[in-house]
């Protein structure tokens, strides 16, 4: 939970690959790669068909997600009358609340992932661009930042200001920023000290033509491989907070939430748990697979 | 080295200003006062109620009596919990989550530190995928999934051990919450130490060590895990605030009474005083922890330093 992806992830630079070449092959070469990697493409097929179904079932399920049935309270998984997951403490469908608990997992993640994007690239690409005295500054108030113990903070935030979806999201994307500022301004600095950068304001090259074409292509790879670790970790904290009470709250629902109340009634209905915690573990695995794979992908030097 | 350190103190004094300023200010900016229920009091009443508290000193001033008191170890009374202080909830708690956390780090060294050393001496062979693949499994599994499991495997089907409970401390409720504790740190310490030892086993010196006819046990021990141990200390500070948090649900989960059920209890009834005290002595326990960690590590590994100039 504490450590943040890009910790693992080093200082890759894609600028030396890049030099040689068109930064279209080296995308074509980097997807050529990717695609090679089963586990990687197993986890995206996977990872799909859990979205697709988190989305489709609930519209489609004869049970909807707050049916409680009176006569099937704790009825384990079977095939009779649509109950495959079995029911809750309410007599509610566990299937249709598990995918239903998905589309919020996965949106909250993608959601907090997008909030972390924006404010951690333009932050990082500022202060990468401007450099100097500013670009110090900047940085050392991320470094003052990345000591906190930020879960804390995310509490105390939700403490504060009620437990409201909208800011989950926002707590959650304002504290896992920092990582991707401090990959975007390194990768920035890089780049841009590069001959093949250099030569480019040699011939004539206006300032957005060498943004486009040459630092943000460069920049794009080790971004999309953070934000790919990115989205499982805040899917977990999310879980994190809704599994303590201080996320989600009926009559919504999230992986997070179905595992803290299933983990209440393990001996009785151990179900209650297992098929959340399964569909959670599987998404996890899947970024992971996703995620190790686009490294590899993008940065065979780590190899 | 000296200056390495006067950057770090740099980084961590500033930290320290902004947890207390933060964590005052958001307090303050909290919805609703902490005596809206008791609406009918007579307004001397109230008046007097928030002399006692010093709501009725400009804003400033209350920021700091509380840095002042806070600095003294006095961070108020708790909203909830009548007749406690902040800091007496957190010194009944404290002596349980630091053994919890304790043993919980010395159970991740030790096991991450073991599994770590064998993946990287069988490189590529079975045990090797075997260690990364549960490694993986480990960081994919939030510790409040594998909790509720070890507790129902163990605890409820095997009845090998307590499912919940803290029973003073006795080692067969420590074992299940110090192991659900301990597993994702397990997990990320097996990996770093197998990426140290790699890197080590393939430099020079260690060639030199064989070359000169050292038995390969002595080779391991002496030169290799030396120097592949030394990123373990960066990550020392790091883990720790891992463990920290994840001692929150961990506490929740057995019903174990250390600081993380009273910061939970505390956030779920909005008892701002102790959230507030509890985030700032653990912030500046982690922040020092940190400090030291990457202290020891700059120490060991003169490349550090240089990066940080």
């Amino acid at each position: 939970m504490s450590t943040r992806p890009g910790e693992l992830l080093g200082s890759s630079t894609l600028a030396d690959a890049a030099a040689g070449h068109a930064s279209r092959s080296l995308w074509a070469q980097a997807a050529r790669r990717f695609r090679r990697n089963r586990a990687a493409m197993g986890s995206i097929f996977v990872l799909g068909l859990i979205a697709i179904t988190a989305i489709l079932v609930p519209m489609f399920w004869p049970h909807g997600i707050e049916d409680a049935s009176w006569e099937k309270i704790l009825a384990p998984p079977s095939f009779d009358d649509w109950h495959w997951f079995g029911t809750d403490a309410n007599g509610r469908d566990l299937l249709v609340r598990v995918f239903y608990g998905g589309r919020i997992s996965l949106t909250i993640g993608l959601l907090t992932t997008m909030v972390a994007l924006v404010i951690g690239v333009t932050y990082g690409a500022l202060a990468g661009f401007i450099g100097g005295r500013t670009d110090g500054f900047m940085m050392r108030f991320v470094d003052v930042m990345y000591s906190l113990p930020l879960l804390f903070f995310v509490i105390i935030l939700v403490t504060v200001f009620g437990r409201n979806i909208y800011l989950v999201f926002v707590a959650i994307g304002a504290v896992e920023w920092l990582t991707m500022s401090r990959i975007v301004r390194g990768q920035t600095l890089t780049v841009k000290g590069k001959e093949f950068v250099e030569s480019a304001v040699a011939i004539g090259m206006s300032r957005r033509s060498i943004l486009a074409r040459y630092i943000i292509p460069n920049v794009l790879g080790p971004v999309v491989v953070y934000v790919t670790l990115l989205i499982p970790t805040n899917i977990v904290i999310e879980s994190y907070l809704s599994f303590i009470g201080l996320g989600v709250q009926e009559p919504l629902t999230s992986w997070g939430l179905l595992i803290s109340q299933g983990s209440g009634q393990l001996d009785s209905a151990p179900w209650l748990i297992f098929f959340p915690a399964t569909f959670l573990a599987i998404t996890m695995f899947c970024f992971n697979f996703i995620g190790d794979g686009l490294r590899d992908a993008l940065d065979p030097r780590d190899r | 080295m000296s200056a390495f350190i006067l950057r770090r103190l740099l980084i961590a004094i500033p930290t320290l200003i902004v947890i207390a300023t933060a964590s005052f200010f958001l307090m303050r900016a909290a919805p609703g006062g902490p005596f809206d229920a008791e609406a009918d009091l007579e307004p001397e009443v109230l008046e007097n109620i928030r002399a006692a508290y010093d709501l009725d000193k400009p804003l400033l001033e209350q920021f700091r009596i509380y840095v002042s008191n806070a600095l003294q170890g006095d961070f108020g009374p708790s909203l909830v919990y009548k007749d406690f202080s902040v800091t007496e909830l957190v010194a009944i708690g404290l002596p349980v989550s630091i053994k919890l956390g304790v043993w919980a780090m010395l159970v991740a060294l030790l096991l991450g530190g073991l599994a770590g050393i064998i993946a990287a001496l069988r490189q590529n062979r079975f045990i090797d995928h075997a260690v990364m693949a549960m490694a993986m499994t480990g960081i994919a599994i939030p510790s409040f999934v594998v909790a509720p499991i070890l507790a129902l495997f163990f605890g409820l089907y095997l009845r090998l051990l307590p499912v919940a409970g803290w029973n003073d401390g006795a080692w067969q409720n420590m074992v299940l919450p110090v192991t659900a504790l301990a597993l994702p740190q397990v997990a990320i310490i097996a990996r770093l130490i197998r990426g140290g030892m790699l890197e080590v086993l393939r430099s020079n010196f260690v060639r030199t060590a064989r070359a000169k006819g050292l038995p390969e046990s002595q080779v391991v021990i002496a030169h290799v895990l030396r120097s592949a141990m030394i990123p373990l200390v960066g990550y020392l500070g790091p883990a720790l605030a891992g463990i920290m948090t994840g001692s929150l649900v961990i506490e929740l989960i057995f019903n174990l009474p250390g600081v993380g059920r009273y910061f939970i209890q505390g956030a779920l009834n909005r008892d701002y005083p102790l959230v507030m005290g509890v985030v700032v002595i653990y912030a500046s326990l982690i922040i020092l922890l940190n400090l030291l960690s990457d202290l020891a590590y700059a120490a060991l590994d003169p490349r550090v330093r240089r990066a940080y100039r």
